[in-house]
């Protein structure tokens, strides 16, 4: 038993790897919220005239709603008019190209390993990186280009194709959706935009990558994806932020649009940071996900390996309109420590023959609270419709909490749901046998994560995979039940 | 808050409330009047809107008073078959001449006596669990004393007779002893048609190494509202099983909470709704594992035709200390038409690590192989359905042991089903 202790104090002692921060001269907004800070933020943006009313509006309609309490998570609330809502790296010009970004940025992006040297890269990954709240570089747009591929920053989007973000932003999270969406709707700063035209198959895996660099600042980005017809494209998302005592409110809307055999692959590997052992600091990461599978034939698959922030608050979504529509949620959350997640997914089933599949792993660690929160859906005129669902919890210490809490709404005779869900710790058994062969016990249990996530990181892509599989080992290793 | 403003509509109740259990009532009266009935977005009561319901159904809330039964009645309510001891309540209060007991359990009515009402089933809880302790009318204390083991089953006859729109508040303590062992059939008829809001309370103390059964079944006036709590405190290497039948009714919500005090004590919580008409049958299990060394099982079935509405809300808590748990549930539902719904919820929250929990809940239709396969062998599909649909139901049947009771379900059960499909 001293033996798991030790292990178990030497992981919670350690590290937060991302933890650093940079100084850099930053354009920030000034503190508070109100509506000179958007029309500020607008015009720091210059956007045009109806964007600039949608985000009043929006922020209207905010002032109006509550924030959410029904989730299973506790926290001091934030002071929203203590936070800065723009923080932007000052740069003299707009830059054309990667080497026209400042190197500085760029060295960020380096030490977190992210290389945005497009003649480094092994692999087609194209990135849009994101520090704060504005864009500073995507690589490989040109490539892209020439298929027709859209692929930018939120904010050019809204330069060079207002038609296609008029169309769509807000089309799958409305303005009105809940409390964090219309407050990310009133203030998002950037984000990233993706449109596949028709019958394209993107080449290259596209990725945002997100850094909160500065203090007292939230992030609000915005992300649109917009599949048209017969397209496929696989996306990747990662974050990070340096470590500080006071927690941090990232409020991100992510909208995902799929026409008619259209697929889009959704992976996220979050790791903000998750506070300190005594739960000091961290991010607060209240994030709305929603896909529509709007054509008939669309897939959407989201992927999930939460391992950071103090509080989570994310439930990626599949709204299955279309017809024999697929809509699909994987996810590993980690918690350890003071963390606290409340994450899931809901699955509404409208178009006939549709199929959903719910993976969800949850490993609870140290003092923190893990909870599955699911909604499947089945409306009447869903018939044929399926789905299967997998929660499964593990606990590892006496001190974690494991709470499920799915809602199973069915209005048609034709559906077939299942749902089943696990709680189990690493068995004493499963060790010993490990051990047996020479495994030490740190090695056996990071085996036995890993086997137990692994039919949700086999659905990582591969470069993701490897990353997640580190962070899982990292976060859990000597976590002896 | 609910549109029903508890303070006007639900006065009359309040008010005549009788003055025995001044402490508790008062308590009760006051945790009621400010949280007042469920609102229409409270999270336990989302799929029933059970206040709307008592607005549109119920005309005055006047607490019914004990009406004109006559053993003729009496005998025509017992089920065919019956064998085992009675207790007649009527419209919530007990009829000693009409009831027969053995003489080792002794019964009274609850007075102001030591009987602390409201410590199991607590009024802060539900709002109707207070409703019912702010104002029942006259209420039933039974007690099975230590080492006393009652054969046959006791059955529980709530004559509920109104002239309509009135309210019914049974209130029922049972304790049995260390090393006792008793069945109970809790079963309500309705002879005159009309609406009827019953709001009953049955609080359970089992002792150490007690065996309790509580079998409900639901199959009076297809008009009746009823609320049931139904709360237990399990002792050390205790047993208690409660199986519920529901087959009627206008809107139906059953509590039913086990609350795991001793190690090795084990609760069972089984289940079968078979609906069809408009019936709205809401089903809400807790159980709360305390201590290590404990085990429940639950499972519950549905079977729902025409716009039938099945909801399942299982909950199972396993606290720090509750090591060593064993916890299962399982939730299964075939629906038959397309108007009829199912809401499910098998939610577990736990807090210990060396536990083995697990839930499953499936929606779907009969296994068309399973019905080819009878086609096959001559049987039409009609009967084959039923034959499916019976086996699917049976699976809960088997866990009543009287086998009286039994007959009587599956009676009942297989004319639904044969009728029906």
């Amino acid at each position: 038993m001293s033996k798991d202790n030790q292990i178990l104090e030497e992981f919670t002692s350690k590290e937060y790897e991302h933890g650093w921060s940079v100084n850099y001269e930053a354009d920030e907004a000034p503190l508070g919220l109100n509506e000179e800070i958007i029309q500020w933020i607008s015009a720091k943006k210059e956007e045009p005239q109806w964007l600039l009313d949608w985000r009043l509006k929006a922020f209207r309609t905010w002032q109006e709603m509550q924030e959410p309490e029904w989730a299973n998570v506790t926290y001091p609330k934030v002071d929203l008019q203590k936070l800065r809502y723009y923080s932007a790296p000052k740069q003299n010009k707009k830059a054309k190209n990667l080497d026209e970004v400042d190197p500085e940025l760029l060295a960020i992006y380096e030490r977190l390993g992210i290389s945005l040297n497009e003649q480094k890269r092994l692999q087609g990954i194209a990135v849009d990186a994101v520090l704060d709240s504005v864009s500073v570089a995507t690589t490989f747009k040109d490539t892209l280009g020439k298929l027709g591929i859209i692929f930018c920053s939120f904010s050019e989007a809204v330069k060079d194709h207002p038609e296609l973000i008029k169309k769509y932003l807000g089309s799958v999270v409305p303005m009105t959706d809940n409390y964090y969406a219309a407050l990310n709707s009133a203030v998002f700063s950037d984000g990233s935009f993706c449109y596949i035209p028709k019958g394209v198959r993107c080449p290259m895996e596209l990725s945002t990558y997100f850094r909160i660099n500065a203090a007292n600042t939230g992030q609000f980005e915005r992300t649109l994806i917009v599949a048209e017809d017969e397209s496929y494209v696989s996306y990747l998302e990662g974050c990070t932020a340096p470590q500080r005592d006071e927690n941090q409110l990232h409020a991100a809307v992510v909208e995902i649009y799929a026409a008619a055999h259209a697929e889009v692959k959704y992976s996220t590997v979050q790791n903000w940071f998750p506070g300190d052992k005594d739960g000091k600091g961290g991010i607060y990461n209240f994030v709305t996900k929603r896909g529509i599978c709007a054509g008939d034939y669309s897939k959407i698959s989201w992927t999930q390996v939460e391992t950071g922030s103090a509080v989570t608050w994310k439930y990626p979504s599949c709204i299955l309109k279309g017809d024999h529509s697929i809509g699909e949620f994987y996810s590993v959350a980690v918690t350890n420590n003071y963390q606290q997640a409340d994450t899931g997914t809901k699955m509404i089933h409208i178009g006939k023959n549709t199929k959903s599949r719910i993976v969800s792993k949850g490993i609870s660690a140290g003092k923190s609270q893990n909870s599955y929160r699911g909604q499947v859906q089945v409306m009447k005129r869903a018939s044929n419709s399926r789905n299967f669902s997998q929660c499964d919890s593990l606990l590892m210490g006496d001190q974690c909490g494991a709470h499920t809490f799915p809602y199973i709404d069915i209005q048609n005779p034709t559906a077939k749901v299942e749902h089943e869900a696990t709680t189990s710790k690493i068995g004493e058994d499963q060790i010993f046998y490990c051990n047996q062969r020479g495994i030490d016990t740190e090695d056996a249990v990071a085996l036995i994560v890993n086997g137990y996530a692994k039919e949700v990181l086999n659905q990582l892509p591969m470069e993701f995979a490897v990353e997640a599989q580190k962070l899982l080992a990292l976060t859990l290793e000597g976590s002896v039940g | 808050m609910s549109t029903l403003t508890t303070q006007d509509t639900l006065s009359p109740l309040l008010e005549t409330a009788p003055s025995n259990f001044a402490t508790a009532r008062s308590a009760a009266k006051a945790i009621f009047l400010q949280e007042g009935l469920p609102a229409v977005k409270a999270e336990e009561y989302k799929y029933t809107q059970i206040a709307r319901k008592l607005e549109k159904e119920i005309s005055s809330f006047q607490q019914a008073q004990p009406a004109d039964i006559t053993s003729e009645l009496i005998q025509k309510s017992i089920f065919e078959g019956f064998e085992g001891h009675l207790i007649v309540l009527n419209n919530g209060k007990w009829d000693a001449t009409l009831s027969s007991l053995p003489e080792e359990i002794s019964i009274s009515e609850l007075e102001d006596s030591s009987i602390p009402v409201g410590t199991i089933a607590k009024p802060e809880k539900d709002p109707f669990v207070a409703l019912n302790q702010s104002s029942f009318a006259s209420g039933l204390a039974i007690s099975v004393p230590k080492k006393t083991q009652i054969e046959q089953p006791i059955l529980i006859l709530s004559v509920n007779q109104t002239n309509g729109g009135q309210v019914v508040q049974p209130r029922i303590w049972i304790e049995a002893g260390d090393f006792a062992e008793v069945t109970f059939i809790d079963q309500a008829v309705q002879p005159l048609d009309g609406a009827l809001f019953s709001n009953q309370v049955v609080e359970i103390k089992g002792g150490h190494n007690s065996k309790v059964h509580y079998y409900k079944i639901q199959n009076e006036g297809k008009e009746s509202i009823e609320v049931s709590n139904i709360e237990t405190d399990i002792q050390k290497d205790a047993q208690f099983t409660a199986v519920t039948i529901s087959l009627s009714g206008d809107m139906v919500r059953n509590n039913l909470n086990l609350n795991l005090l001793g190690s090795n004590s084990e609760g069972n919580m089984y289940g079968l709704y078979l609906l069809n008409g408009k019936t709205h049958v809401d089903n809400h299990t807790n159980v709360d594992h305390t201590i290590p060394h404990a085990e429940s099982n639950e499972l519950y079935k549905g079977i729902l035709a025409d716009s039938s509405r099945g909801v399942f809300n299982g909950k199972i808590f396993v606290r720090q200390d509750a090591q060593k748990t064993n916890a299962f549930q399982q939730n299964n539902n075939i629906l038959l038409s397309e108007d009829a719904t199912v809401n499910t919820k098998p939610q577990l929250e736990i807090w210990a690590d060396d536990v083995k929990c697990s839930h499953g809940c499936t929606t779907g239709q009969l296994d068309e192989e399973a019905l080819f396969y009878l086609q096959a062998r001559g049987i039409d599909k009609l009967q084959a359905k039923g034959l499916l649909l019976y086996a699917f139901a049976g699976e809960v049947l088997d866990h009543i042991e009287d086998e009286n009771f039994k007959n009587y379900c599956t009676g009942l059960v297989q004319q639904r089903l044969g009728s029906k499909f």
